[in-house]
């Protein structure tokens, strides 16, 4: 059933007087802030921040390699740019982009809670990322890295006298950030949902967190280690990885990639979430199998944890179990299909209106489905043999990280904006944003698939003249990109002090988050609500008589 | 108008929420003190795994060495002083025990017991690291650290009185394997003491000052749980790295 909502008329809003934007005044109350709403915002201006910085890395890359010759910069430079690209686009945006900022805030709000259950460690996590960020922009100053982001052994161990120790201190710091983001929301989520909040009632973004989460607090440790074994084995020379000692390179491939791994589903699941909420919100209805998609992410977190190995079919692992690997590999799609299937049967004869969430939310299906099923080529033995390692990953990966989880991120920001702003953001401007973005993102890394499917391998500066057609296609495509994601900082920088008031529930969502004022107070709820309905019960919103306290 | 009434509510809200019935220790955003110990334990039980999860890699890396350098192992294993590892392993298990009593004594509010034992604990942490520092100690001085110090010479002509099985050279070179794995776990390990060792100094300076024996006990039961976990670290690498051939 849909239920057609009318929006609410704006133009009658108003800012309210006191909310967890000025309740406090001065740098301090920001820095020292226990709020998980300030902390998100912190976190948002930060990683924009790195989210610039490794965009200039992507850009100097694909402007390298516009043209066949190595003309713009040495294989040397050009190494060092990929490597930061990957690290701080992976460590420092995609791993704590919706989650530290989108779930730090709405998380809380949308169980019922005043706070994270841990704000000071919350605090912490922010202040590790930016320790993680520091020692990040340090390896830079001081030189670069060009290990990859995969810190490769023996490569980063033996081969190399670029920063490799500083830049995985970053990398150690900054996963406990990310540790320390799981474990609150693990625990928020079991411990301070509101009376009434059951499992089964929680929107389906606070499952997709719930399942990222547990993957950071499993994963992320393993990372550490490897990390500080790749630093041992650099600094006092211990030998776990050296072949020349008896160590085993591959050892390293199998703890690295077992965090490794599961940290795409780390990006992928919030993302995932952002486009449950969405897809809902702007279809008025409920979302399609509740169960199945709320569990769908779980079986995501777990099967996840169980397919790294099929990073190294082509590294020397038994024939036995690059098969079990693969069948696993593949297995992942089922859970991420009956995602996609049911955000289309929640549409079916939904009132949809094409909002710029909405907008993104669909360019999120359209790429992340792409970035799915090659995926599954992937995954494929012989296949994989083919083309691992050529730009047929790249584009890959391109597809289901930044086609689907940046699309998602500015979903949910451009969702969400009102909520944490108080105004709302140019429409007509960032549908055009929108659009631009994923005619920008296709044009960049559709011809990276065909480019890699000839062969051209990655990580190399330089490439055979007959690939220059689709190279130079692939580099507008990313001008494209660029423009459009630097429209939406442009103008939500803008929409801060001149948009629009946008009231409590400027698109007639049902989560908890939107029957609150917007900005919330610094305690959220005056009183904590009592919870009667599910989740996404649009006839519940519609005969609700008061929005601004609930229970 | 409707923001407006929010605030006003809020004001008439806060007053006879029970305020005052709360214990002093309560944060704000918790609805009850039996929430918020819920969530503390919730949280370290969780640290606690990720903390398993971290030693989870070396003793994967352990596990595959040992299988395939098994005699190497052996030989390494029998250099280390099963007194030295044996002593340690009774002091570790000894202060975990001074740690329990330190959370019973915060439950039960003796602030002179929590002192003396977690005093206690502080004291045995202590000496764990100093026979900790005399073994590898020893380890510099026979040039069994990993690097370009390391000798192999030993092993593979080992002294008459040892009845050691000499080892060819390329198993004997394996040896360097075994010791990274035992300066890297112990190491790793010894790191989390010193850090436990450095939150028991504060907890000890706020259980002077009277702050756990007021029914805060929730700090002092969740280092606990730390320590027992460094703790049973410990006796898994004892029995891994001492006791690999000495039965």
């Amino acid at each position: 059933m849909s239920t057609i909502v009318t929006l609410p008329d704006q133009t009658t809003a108003k800012l309210p007087k006191r909310n967890y934007i000025n309740n406090e005044h001065g740098l301090m109350s920001w820095l020292l802030t226990g709020d998980h709403k300030r902390i998100a915002m912190l976190y948002l201006v930060s990683i924009t921040f790195f989210f610039l910085l490794g965009g200039f890395f992507a850009g100097m890359v694909r402007l390298e390699l516009l043209t066949p010759q190595g003309d713009l910069m040495s294989a040397d430079t050009y190494n060092k740019m990929f490597t930061m690209h990957g690290i701080v686009m992976i460590f420092l945006f995609l791993v704590p982009s919706v989650p530290a900022t989108l779930g730090n805030f709405v998380l809380p709000i949308m169980i019922g809670a005043k706070d994270l259950a841990f704000p000071k460690i919350n605090l912490l996590s922010w202040y590790l990322y930016m320790a993680g960020g520091i020692f990040t922009i340090a390896a830079l100053v001081l030189g670069g890295v060009d290990t990859g982001w995969t810190f490769t052994t023996p490569l980063s161990t033996h081969y190399l006298n670029t920063h490799v120790v500083t830049t995985a201190t970053a990398i150690f710091v900054a996963g406990f950030s990310s540790i320390f983001t799981g474990l609150n929301f693990i625990v928020t989520i079991h411990r301070m949902r509101a009376p009434g909040m059951t499992w089964f009632r929680l929107p389906l973004f606070i499952w997709s967190q719930y399942a990222a989460s547990i993957l950071m607090v499993l994963g992320t440790p393993v990372l550490a280690i490897s990390i500080v074994l790749v630093a041992l084995e650099r600094t006092i020379g211990i030998g776990v990885f050296d072949p020349t000692k008896g160590g085993d390179p591959l050892l390293f491939q199998h703890l690295f990639w077992f965090y490794s791994h599961p940290a795409v589903y780390i990006m992928i699941l919030p993302g995932m979430g952002v486009i449950s909420e969405v897809i809902s919100t702007f279809s008025r209805k409920r979302v399609f199998g509740y169960t199945a998609v709320a569990f769908s992410s779980v079986a995501i977190a777990l099967f996840g944890m169980f397919v790294w190995a099929h990073h190294m079919f082509i590294m020397g692992i038994s024939n036995y179990s690059a098969l079990v690997f693969s069948l696993l590999s593949m297995l992942v799609a089922v859970p991420s299909a009956i995602k996609v299937f049911n955000w289309g049967f929640t549409m079916q004869k939904g009132s949809i209106t094409f909002e710029t969430p909405m907008l993104y939310a669909m360019g999120f299906l359209g790429l992340f489905a792409i970035g799915g099923v090659t995926g599954i080529f992937l995954a494929a033995l012989g296949m994989d043999i083919m083309l691992t390692e050529t730009y047929f990953i790249v584009a890959h990966f391109h597809f289901v990280m930044v086609g689907g989880m940046l699309m998602a991120f500015l979903s949910g920001l451009h969702f969400w904006w009102p909520k944490m702003t108080g105004r709302m953001y140019p429409e007509s401007l960032s549908k055009f944003a929108a659009v631009v973005t994923f005619v920008g993102f296709v044009l960049t890394f559709f011809p990276q698939f065909l480019v890699g499917y000839l062969g051209m391998p990655r990580r190399y500066h330089a490439y055979p003249a007959e690939y220059q057609v689709l190279n130079v296609l692939s580099t507008a495509g990313a001008t494209v990109l660029g423009i459009g994601y630097m429209l939406p900082i442009l103008y939500l920088g803008w929409s801060l002090k001149y948009g629009a008031i946008a009231g409590n529930n400027p698109w007639q969502a049902t989560g908890l988050e939107w029957q609150i004022q917007s900005p919330p107070l610094t305690e959220n709820f005056v009183e904590i609500p009592i919870v009667e309905q599910e989740a996404y019960d649009y006839e519940w919103l519609a005969h609700q008589k008061e929005v601004t306290t609930v229970g | 108008m409707a923001n407006d009434a929010t605030t006003s509510m809020h004001s008439e809200v806060v007053a006879p929420h029970d305020v005052h019935e709360h214990p002093w220790y309560q944060r704000h955003h918790f609805e009850t003190a039996e929430q918020q110990r819920e969530a503390a334990s919730f949280g370290m039980w969780l640290f606690l795994l990720t903390e398993i999860m971290f030693f989870g890699g070396l003793f994967m890396a352990y596990l595959l060495y040992r299988n395939w350098y098994y005699d190497a192992f052996v030989s390494g294993s029998n250099t280390l002083s099963l007194f030295l590892g044996t002593l340690n392993t009774v002091v570790l298990i000894t202060s975990s025990f001074t740690m329990a009593c330190g959370v019973w004594a915060a439950e039960t509010r003796k602030k002179g017991m929590l002192l003396l034992f977690l005093g206690i604990t502080l004291f045995l942490g202590f000496v764990f690291l100093g026979i900790k520092g005399i073994e590898y100690k020893e380890k510099f001085d026979l040039n069994h650290v990993p690097g370009a110090h390391f000798d192999i010479s030993e092993f593979v002509n080992p002294p008459a009185h040892s009845h050691e099985k000499p080892l060819p050279v390329d198993m004997a070179n394996r040896t360097q394997i075994y010791f990274s794995l035992y300066f890297a776990m112990t190491g790793i390990h010894a790191l989390h003491m010193i850090i436990g060792i450095g939150i028991l100094f504060v907890l000890l300076y706020k259980a002077w000052q009277g702050v756990y024996t007021t029914g805060y006990v929730q700090p002092i039961e969740n280092f606990g749980l730390y320590w027992h976990l460094v703790d049973i670290v410990w006796i898994f690498l004892f029995p891994l790295l001492y006791l690999i051939n000495r039965h």
